[in-house]
């Protein structure tokens, strides 16, 4: 009987482990910010140089998709106005597919699109030539009383324009491909096969200093 | 009765031993994923909202900068500024700061330095696009519109 209660006093009492280890879990839970490096990429265009004036590259008109935001977040999408961004990536996604007059590295990239891009890539020729470089453009242009949220919004859609192209080529969702981390050799082929021929040609322009503050 | 009475009580013990584990095990997760805030956000920051968001995988190449009202507006007045560490600069500033930022990267990585632009949503596209200038000008070309997910609508 005796050594029955010498091994009943050695159990330690475990309850109240739980409430300490729940302190804990609560300091860390409130000093938690779980780290957000996450966001829309921009590749800005190198410095210029002030004794060499910006090469001029002669571009078409049609090649260029103009989105220009004024200082009262108002859209001019190729010189139509507009006041919301509803189906602005489907037509930059058509414009860019656009084949209006391709050339013949072109005209094998077409062939090389699956069938549903090719459904949507269309021959208007008063759209882009092709969507190679040196075709297709999608110009955003600001003002300074532009709001940011705005023009992430805008920059989003392009982006989410080509990230569907590309995954679709490689039989992703955009979402997929944007996951993609390049790290392994196949994730950083499917990248490049993505890619390869279709640049995201997205050019932002120095706003303009007219209106807003 | 006596019998069934008997049972019933001896099943309301449920056994708690394995508690401090579970618990233990959610402490873990917080503590793995908690990063400790090494500096005050001197401005508000209510990040933009975005679906097309890419992670970067390097973490050792990203530069913090946040833009936006600051939240001493006695201090600070209620123009957009930005800060940098722990201060708030100018514009002017920002080229003197990438090559500080630059400097404590190895070599081989310094032209791979990612600024990370944690910009307030109610900024205008005006100091934006000053620092972009700016950033153009001290060669850190890579540039990450921090913002947070959204459900597609």
């Amino acid at each position: 009987m005796p050594s029955k209660r010498g091994r009943m006093s050695q159990e330690v009492n475990a309850g109240s482990m739980a409430d300490i280890a729940f302190l804990l879990l609560i300091f860390f839970l409130v000093t938690t910010t779980i780290a957000s490096d996450k966001g829309i990429l921009n590749i800005l265009p190198p410095k210029q140089d002030p004794n060499e004036p910006p090469p001029e590259v002669e571009l078409n008109e049609r090649n260029i998709f103009n989105i220009l935001i004024n200082a009262n977040d108002q859209l001019l999408i190729e010189g139509d106005f507009r006041t919301n961004t509803d189906g602005l990536s489907d037509e930059i996604k058509r414009f860019v597919l656009n084949f209006g007059r391709p050339d013949e590295e072109n005209l094998a990239l077409f062939n090389s699109l699956p069938a549903s891009l090719r459904g949507l890539a269309e021959q208007n020729p008063e759209s882009s030539d092709y969507p190679g470089s040196g075709g297709a453009v999608v110009s955003i242009k600001t003002n300074r009383g532009t709001s940011y949220e705005l023009y992430l919004e805008v920059l989003d859609l392009v982006k989410k324009a080509y990230f569907e192209i590309y995954g679709e080529r490689v039989g992703l969702t955009a979402e997929q491909y944007r996951q993609l981390s390049g790290r392994t050799a196949a994730e950083a082929e499917l990248q490049d096969k993505g890619k390869e021929g279709i640049p995201m040609a997205i050019s932002i322009a120095e706003p303009d200093k007219l209106g807003g503050d | 009765m006596s019998k069934f009475k008997k049972k019933s009580k001896a099943d309301t013990n449920i056994p708690t031993s394995a508690l401090p584990d579970i618990i233990f095990m959610l402490l873990f997760f917080f503590m793995v994923v908690t990063v400790l805030r090494e500096q005050e956000i001197l401005v508000e920051q209510k990040i933009p909202q975005a679906t097309q968001l890419q992670k970067i995988q390097k973490k050792t190449l990203i530069s913090y900068l946040y833009i936006g009202k600051p939240k001493n507006t006695a201090l600070y007045g209620t123009e957009p500024r930005i800060q940098a560490n722990d201060v708030l600069i100018n514009t002017s500033d920002i080229v003197f700061w990438v090559t500080q930022e630059k400097d404590k990267l190895s070599e081989a990585e310094r032209d791979q330095i990612t600024i990370s632009l944690k910009a307030d949503r109610d900024v205008k596209m005006g100091p934006i696009s000053d620092i972009q200038f700016e950033l153009r000008e001290a060669d850190a070309r890579k540039l990450l519109y921090a913002s947070v997910g959204r459900v597609d609508q």
